[in-house]
């Protein structure tokens, strides 16, 4: 029982077409506990509350049995590229 | 009108499930439980009762959950006033527990209010105490112990 790791992001691909998606099962392969991370143009313009709104309203069915879900990232795409950039070490050449 | 009601009583006895204490738990879990206006009222005040209001699993001395416990930290952290604080302990209430839930549209506990506003989870906490807007709005509401003149 429980909730696999493909159905979280298969809900999160369907309702929030992210551009990057992932999910982290940290239960211990039970399905009750997640890390996501998620990047769409959905989350554009809007608060980080309402974004987790958004991916919370996703997961919905699944929440129903997921103990614990933990949003590390929830981001739009020009937020993704800025970490990516700032993260990436420089080149040394 | 009240033998309208009179009527849906009975009928409401009539059709209910005999009470099977195993599976009634398991029921309620499953259930989309509409929020009686009796326990919104009653999250109504609990959320009034004091400007910083965190509902969480177990106490803030002993947090029931690591994400409870985390929400705990920042808000020590972040110095909020315990006389400004006040938590309610989800666990020793399944009605609160389902409840909040639906009031505030959130799934996960912990929930954090502050003067009366839902600000969110763990997650959002985190992020907020991260880059600095956690901080400005408990300082914005005047909620956290004010800094000593000084001497350490």
């Amino acid at each position: 029982m429980g909730v696999t790791k493909e159905q979280v992001e298969s809900s999160l691909t369907s309702k929030l077409k992210p551009l990057h998606v992932e999910v982290i099962d940290t239960s211990g392969g039970c399905g009750a506990s997640f890390v996501v991370e998620i990047v769409s143009e959905q989350f554009e313009g809007k608060r980080l509350l309402e974004r987790h709104r958004l991916v919370n309203a996703a997961l919905e069915e699944e929440m129903k049995q997921i103990h614990a879900l933990s949003i590390k990232k929830a981001i739009t795409p020009e937020q993704w590229k800025q970490q990516q950039e700032s993260a990436e070490p420089k080149s040394e050449a | 009108m009240s033998s309208r009601t009179a009527v849906s009583a009975v009928f409401r006895s009539a059709l209910r499930p005999r009470h099977n204490p195993l599976l009634s738990s398991r029921f309620s879990v499953l259930q989309t439980r509409l929020l009686s206006s009796e326990t919104r009222q009653a999250i109504d005040k609990a959320v009034a009762s004091a400007p910083v209001v965190l509902f969480m699993k177990g106490t803030p001395e002993t947090p029931q959950c690591g994400f409870s416990r985390a929400s705990i930290q920042i808000l020590g952290l972040q110095g909020v006033n315990p006389q400004k604080f006040t938590a309610f302990n989800v666990l020793e209430d399944e009605e609160l527990r389902q409840g909040i839930k639906e009031y505030s549209e959130w799934p996960t506990i912990p929930q954090l209010y502050v003067d009366n506003e839902f600000v969110g989870g763990t997650d959002i906490m985190m992020s907020m105490h991260q880059d600095g807007s956690l901080a400005k709005l408990l300082e914005e509401k005047d909620v956290v112990v004010p800094a000593e003149g000084g001497d350490a």
